[in-house]
């Protein structure tokens, strides 16, 4: 049945687009909604001009003064609390109250109690190459905001992660929330929020919030769902009530993945550092939105490496934490103790190190800051400079070739199509992968998209979002294949990896731009090197998870190891792979503003223009909505394509 | 277990931060260096207090700040909150009483009207001394093998030297930072120029470009303006548009004219100018040449000094403009 649900699709696909590509030739430029850069529609006068009544009216609304107040200065004190004991002054000292050698005592010693040795050494030395590198203060002052933020994204996002894992109706109802907070640029709202809640510290935490609770709620409901129901109803019918079988059944199983959760609410909350540095959050994002003024390419990398170091450590305190929620209940009594005791003798530590970075100036402030970050700095730039020199002959010629043939070809065909010959391939494609359902919520979405008067610069995006996606996926093939079969290149990968994830782009975006010049192929670029980690993540995990067996199988069968991985294991990953071209799709979207600083234009640029002038503020809002609505389309539409086996087997009867 | 284990954790956490807090004597007192800046401040210093001051993203307007901010602290005993922000996040800020002063207003009519004439939370304070000039910019190497690109009228001929993978069958005419209002897609249509006009979206990826066309000897034509900082690395050639005269741009569409010259000018919050501060009398005093920004931000791009040290060297050698300011 599977079979030949696939091989139905094929011919079909194929005909669709070549009904497309012909159709859209005979018609080409016509009804594509064309659109000059500063040209407004009546969508866009309306909404800058709502902005700009909620403008005039914050002083005067009762709601502004009192509640947005409150949250603001709630917000606020947090933050400045953790500044003091981290990396601010309170007023009449000198120096923060805890100092660097208190506060990498305190991490390692937590880390260690949620944890193990080995990663709490790693938290160790990790906050002690940030002082190495020269931002020990910036760091703490991020910390300090990122620790805020989780806090405030967990206190939010766990409960209602709860409900939604209770209540399937509840999510329902969450879920346009949580897409439009994921995938809304940041910077169609920063002028909004720090109109609210001011310029500083609360508007920064909120942006953050905004971008962090979504992970925190999904994955907490994931995980309540995920409790097996033979348990639940073994809870049941032992008489527990609702309240008992979430505290003593569902919760304590849900654990393992709810701190995953708290994980991805971390890294989402530190990729935020840079964009909130547009508002004045301090810290290291500072450094490099300032460093790409000047085009110091050195500091922003040195800076960017800071943001890694920082990210790979709270990473793996929390990946290791969840490991061993898992863990500890099979352990012995006597390694429990033996814990215990080292716990309590690194207690004692802690607190002379926290008393010895208070008293006295060694132990506050850190010493020889920057001794192994200025030198990076310098071999940075350097190395950046040389590349610059003797690559960009041969790079232009290759980012001539790949716009010419293969990009410049997509993109006129997605922009010279009329915009109902592609609507209605869209909505044929969500009938075959989806159904009617899928069908109603993709006209939906797609007049959505026409209304905001944007339809030809989103063609634009979705070429170079295609094209990124592609690269994508190739990539994530190739290198998942490789890190699923071989423990070694994983291990020296996934810290590469890593950085790719959590490296703000404006640190290599400088380079980028001198060896690509400022085209589209460097947006896609950039989109690509935060994309593909996660893609490779995925599809190495997917590969891992073949059967040993089955690959003995093959093996014995007289394959070859190219045989193994094309016909055995990528096919049995296939689920990995389709998730994996999702999150790609996804992840690629999430840098369309991004690229569009750096020639990308589309969607992306206009973005960054409605927060650059007020008369475009409507266009640059109406931007971001058109982003959220192609990345709700893609995400609908790949979900579905990629499970046909669930239809295929409804059809079967089973 | 491992629930009381967590929570033990905390609590131990939190006992260790509580340690500190309690650990009374601060550590300043032990110390024997202090900055502050009142030290070396007459009575004047009570007065002023604190104000807080937009930076906005370019190395000119960083250098503005740096001076002011360093003769306010240095001379008159202020302390001077910065807040790093987009130019129309400081103009809101006007409005919502988070921003005190803009010390390099680049024109922005459409905020003057907003924030001046209509909400009236904010006042011009004159003039910064520094001219800013907005056009169009060729490599120097282009204007010394091709002499007459400087003039619009031979712009065409030249066109299919600056074809890109971007720009079709047209030359690529590069503007940058989509903060500043632009005029060159009417002025291409207008002028009857083969260009289209590509956003590359950032004030960096406009300066790479020409960065890397000087260096490469890359054909390379695009939007620019002084006073910035990059012109002292690469001295950039004008090109020669129709000239301004007053009123050529009053029609976005049909404008066939080059830019106004800016008079680049202070804006400060109307709470501010009336506060009595010594440093209301500083900002709107504060008037320098093309020159001396130049140097200031030559002092942090190039030379890589912080705010204040670039300051100070400037204030040390120039101590007379600046005491013309605290008149």
């Amino acid at each position: 049945m599977l079979q030949r649900l696939r091989t139905q699709r094929g011919p079909q696909l194929a005909l669709l687009l070549t009904l497309w590509v012909v159709l859209g030739r005979l018609f080409a430029g016509n009804w594509t909604f064309p659109l000059d850069r500063s040209s407004l529609t009546p969508f866009h006068t309306w909404l800058g001009n709502g902005m700009d009544s909620i403008d005039a009216n914050r002083n005067t609304n009762p709601i502004m003064s009192n509640v947005v107040e409150g949250i603001r200065n709630g917000i606020d004190g947090f933050v400045a609390a953790l500044q003091n004991l981290l990396s601010q002054p309170p007023a009449g000292h000198q120096f923060p109250l805890v100092g660097w050698l208190g506060v990498i005592a305190i991490v390692t010693w937590v880390v260690y109690a949620t944890a193990n040795w080995r990663v709490a050494t790693l938290a160790g030395i990790g906050f002690y190459a940030l002082g190495a590198l020269g931002f020990w203060t910036e760091s703490m002052d991020t910390l300090a905001l990122v620790i805020a933020a989780v806090v405030i994204a967990l206190i939010i996002g766990i409960p209602l992660g709860i409900l939604s894992g209770l209540f399937p109706r509840f999510e329902k109802l969450m879920t346009p929330f949580l897409d439009f907070a994921q995938v809304m640029p940041t910077f169609v709202y920063l002028m909004p929020v720090a109109l609210f809640f001011l310029i500083g510290p609360a508007s920064a935490t909120i942006v953050t919030l905004i971008y962090a609770i979504p992970p925190a709620l999904r994955i907490t409901a994931v995980a309540i769902r995920g409790v097996p129901t033979v348990t639940v109803e073994a809870g049941t019918s032992l008489g527990t009530t609702r309240w008992q079988l979430l505290r003593k059944v569902q919760l304590p199983q849900a654990k393992r993945t709810i701190v995953v959760g708290i994980n991805q609410t971390i890294m989402a909350a530190l990729s935020m550092v840079t964009i909130a540095a547009l508002i004045d959050a301090p810290g290291l994002g500072q450094v490099v939105v300032q460093s790409l003024q000047k085009l110091d390419v050195g500091t922003s990398f040195q800076a960017g490496l800071a943001i890694v170091v920082m990210a790979i450590v709270l990473d793996r305190a929390t990946t290791a934490a969840a490991a061993k929620v898992q863990r500890e209940s099979v352990q012995a009594a006597r390694t429990r103790l033996r814990r215990r005791l080292g716990l309590g003798i690194g207690f004692v530590g802690v607190v002379v190190a926290v008393l010895v970075s208070y008293f006295t100036v060694f132990g506050a402030q850190f010493q020889g800051s920057g001794f192994i970050g200025l030198p990076f700095a310098d071999a940075m730039q350097a190395g950046a400079d040389w590349v610059q020199l003797h690559w960009s002959n041969a790079t232009s010629w290759y980012t001539d070739l790949i716009s010419n043939w293969f990009l410049n070809p997509l993109q006129s065909a997605l922009v010279g199509t009329p915009w109902f010959l592609t609507g209605a391939v869209v909505l044929a494609l969500a009938y075959m992968f989806g159904g009617p359902r899928l069908t109603a919520v993709c006209a939906l979405l797609l007049a959505v998209l026409v209304g905001t008067g944007l339809w030809s610069d989103a063609m634009v995006t979705l070429a170079a979002t295609f094209f990124a996606a592609a690269i994508t996926i190739v990539l994530g093939v190739f290198f998942g294949a490789w890190m699923g079969r071989n423990h070694r290149v994983d291990s020296i990968l996934r810290p590469v990896l890593d950085a790719g994830q959590v490296l703000p782009a404006f640190v290599y975006l400088v380079p980028f731009l001198g060896l690509f010049g400022a085209t589209r192929f460097t947006a896609i670029l950039a989109a690509v090197v935060y994309a593909a980690p996660a893609s490779v993540k995925l599809i190495a995990d997917g590969v891992r998870g073949v059967p040993q067996t089955i690959r003995e199988a093959a093996l014995s069968a007289g394959a070859n190891t190219w045989q193994v991985i094309t016909k055995v294991e990528l096919p049995m990953a296939r689920h990995a792979i389709a998730l994996a071209t999702n999150q790609g799709l996804i992840y690629v979207l999430a840098m369309v503003v991004v690229g569009g600083l750096v020639g990308a234009g589309g969607l992306g640029y206009l973005v960054v223009a409605g927060f650059a002038q007020s008369s475009l503020r409507g266009k640059g809002m109406a931007a971001g909505l058109a982003i959220v609505v192609l990345g709700i389309l893609i995400d609908r539409i790949t979900q579905a394509a990629s499970q046909p086996r669930v239809r295929a087997s409804i059809g079967n009867g089973h | 277990m491992t629930i009381r284990l967590h929570g033990g954790v905390l609590i131990a956490a939190a006992a260790s931060l509580v340690l500190t807090a309690c650990g009374a004597a601060s550590t300043s007192s032990s110390s024997t260096t202090t900055t502050s800046a009142s030290a070396t401040t007459s009575a004047s210093a009570a007065a002023c207090g604190t104000f807080n001051m937009a930076i906005n993203p370019w190395v000119g307007y960083e250098a503005n700040a740096a001076v002011i901010k360093y003769v306010a602290e240095k001379q008159l005993g202020c302390t001077v909150t910065t807040k790093n922000i987009s130019e129309q996040v400081a103009w809101q800020g006007f409005a919502t009483g988070e921003i005190d002063a803009i010390v390099e207003n680049w024109g922005h009519t459409d905020l003057v009207k907003k924030y001046i004439t209509d909400q009236k939370v904010a006042v011009d304070f004159g003039p910064t001394g520094n001219e800013g000039i907005i056009g169009w910019y060729v490599p120097p190497w282009m204007a010394q093998k091709y002499p007459d690109i400087t003039d619009w009228k031979n712009l065409n001929k030249y066109a299919s030297l600056f074809k890109t993978s971007e720009s079709g069958n047209l030359g690529q005419f590069s503007d940058g930072d989509p903060a500043y209002v632009t005029n060159d897609e009417a002025l291409m249509k207008n002028l009857k120029l083969n260009f289209k006009v590509v956003y590359l979206g950032s004030e960096a990826a406009l300066i790479q470009g020409f960065r890397n066309a000087e260096t490469q000897k890359k054909p390379f034509i695009g939007y620019f303006y002084e006073p910035q900082w990059f012109l002292s690395e690469v001295p950039l050639v004008h090109i020669k548009l129709p000239a301004y005269t007053p009123g050529c741009d009053a029609v976005a569409a049909k404008i066939a004219c080059d830019y106004p010259p800016y008079h680049l000018n202070k804006v400060v919050s109307v709470k501010f100018a009336n506060s009595g501060s010594p440093a209301v009398k500083l900002i709107k005093n504060f008037s320098w040449t093309n020159d001396d920004q130049n140097l200031v931000a030559k002092y942090i791009t190039v030379d890589k000094m912080t705010d204040d040290q670039a300051a100070a060297k400037w204030v040390a050698a120039n101590q007379a403009k600046v005491d013309a300011w605290l008149k």
